[in-house]
């Protein structure tokens, strides 16, 4: 009961903030509200007891990606465009389409029934079977490393595939000038300079930890790596991008995303080699358990490598930029 | 229920009491540096009582130092969230509500 009136106050939230973000014609305000909409929908995750995804959520939805919209904005200016033309048509498609999905949702079996098909097809055999097949104590991690390997790889090469496709819009960036002082940051930002300095390394912390404990607790490559590049966006934003460039320099990032691509599909072709399928833990060392959990350890590193090098290159390509434009 | 209960339920309540004050300050405040100021009392205050009746109801166990973590990050970031904020602000040319009042007056 008490679950149901959390889920139903944090869906009326989420409404609310959805309404407002239509509304408004202030991107800035959109951006924040954007921010909170991913806070909320990790909430409704967690109390739907789906930790790992919001997880995922409150890192790159509010974390990450509000960065880099607000990257945008600076880039487009504040405001949205008046919209000139009549949009009558528009709400028509709009509202049929709403009400044809709303009935297809009709034929959808009732909200948690156990009988349902989701619950009665590979849930099950991934539940019992996991823990003798895989072995690890995250269901979550197994399922997307292991069982659904090849699709993790899918989604590694999205992301690969979203950097590359942002750089070649916006343009690697530029090797900075080397006699950048740490005037160059929020200089006068003294209290936020001491306090990203005794945060960041726990950030780093953290990311490695979310990183190698992915098979045992909720956490992996994804949300790692989108950690770790939040700890040096944040020291990007306080000191300065030129002094992160040499923390991590542009072009070390463009090796770092197709190294963890490749290390990704290596482990996949090591086990061809070995005589098994394509991503076929199994036969990488004596044991099947040991072997699932060297690919799964190796796998993972190479998601964390390549989605902290995609945030990280994305935030410097928008971040150089916005440095170019206010240059001129 | 027991005395530590009872020092839980108050602590949580003054939390409680404190985290809507600031929701209703963020709302009725005339100005921004004050409405920043309610909402920092959220931030601080609030959080400090809530994880401290919290405290005392877990055991003696590793929930304790996790709950002791929370509390350090979030008094490290939200008010240098909030002070970052109000910086900003000024930095942005934004005047407290006497110093517009003055500005007028003239």
């Amino acid at each position: 009961m008490t679950e149901v009136l959390i889920d139903l106050v944090l869906l009326g939230m989420l409404a609310m903030t959805a309404l407002r973000v239509i509304f408004l014609k202030d991107l800035f305000a959109v951006v924040m509200l954007f921010s909170i909409f991913s806070f909320v929908s990790a909430l409704i995750f967690i109390n739907l007891d789906a930790v790992d995804v919001a997880f995922t959520e409150a890192a790159v939805g509010a974390g990450i990606s509000t960065v880099l919209m607000l990257g945008t904005i600076a880039l487009t200016g504040r405001t949205e465009k008046k919209n000139s033309h009549s949009s009558i048509l528009h709400l028509v498609v709009v509202c049929v389409t709403g009400a044809a999905l709303i009935y297809g949702t009709m034929d959808m079996p009732p909200f948690g029934n156990a009988d349902n098909p989701i619950h009665q097809h590979v849930a099950p055999r991934y539940i019992e079977d996991s823990p003798k097949e895989v072995g690890l104590p995250n269901i979550v991690t197994s399922v997307l490393a292991s069982y659904r390997g090849f699709d993790t790889l899918g989604e590694t090469v999205v992301v690969f595939a979203a950097m590359i496709g942002v750089l070649s819009l916006l343009g690697t960036a530029r090797p900075t000038n080397k006699r950048a002082t740490p005037e160059s940051g929020l200089a006068k930002h003294r209290v936020l300079h001491v306090v990203a300095k005794i945060i960041i390394p726990f950030i780093i912390l953290f990311a490695l930890y979310v990183q190698f404990h992915g098979d045992y607790g909720p956490g992996g490559g994804f949300q790692a790596g989108v950690i770790a590049a939040a700890a040096l966006i944040l020291y990007a934003l306080v000191f300065g991008a030129s002094f992160a460039h040499r923390i991590v320099s542009p072009r070390q990032l463009e090796v770092f995303a197709p190294l963890g691509v490749l290390l990704y599909a290596s482990v996949g072709l090591v086990g061809m080699i070995k005589g098994a399928n394509f991503l076929d833990y199994n036969v990488l060392a004596s044991t099947a358990a040991a072997g699932q959990h060297y690919g799964i350890i190796i796998i993972e590193l190479g998601v964390g490598l390549t989605v902290f090098a995609a945030m990280l290159g994305l935030f410097y390509a928008f971040s150089n930029q916005v440095e170019r434009s206010n240059v001129q | 229920m027991s005395i530590l209960d009872y020092f839980s339920a108050i602590l949580l309540a003054g939390g409680v009491f404190f985290s809507f004050t600031g929701a209703i300050g963020l709302f009725r405040f005339p100005d921004f540096f004050t409405r920043v100021h309610a909402a920092s009392v959220t931030d601080t205050i609030g959080v400090i009582l809530i994880i401290a009746g919290l405290l005392l109801q877990t055991s003696f166990d590793l929930n304790i130092i996790k709950l002791l973590l929370i509390l350090a990050i979030l008094l490290l970031t939200s008010p240098t969230a909030s002070h970052a904020l109000a910086k900003s602000a000024r930095h942005g040319g934004l005047l407290t509500l006497a110093e517009s009042n003055r500005s007028n007056d003239r």
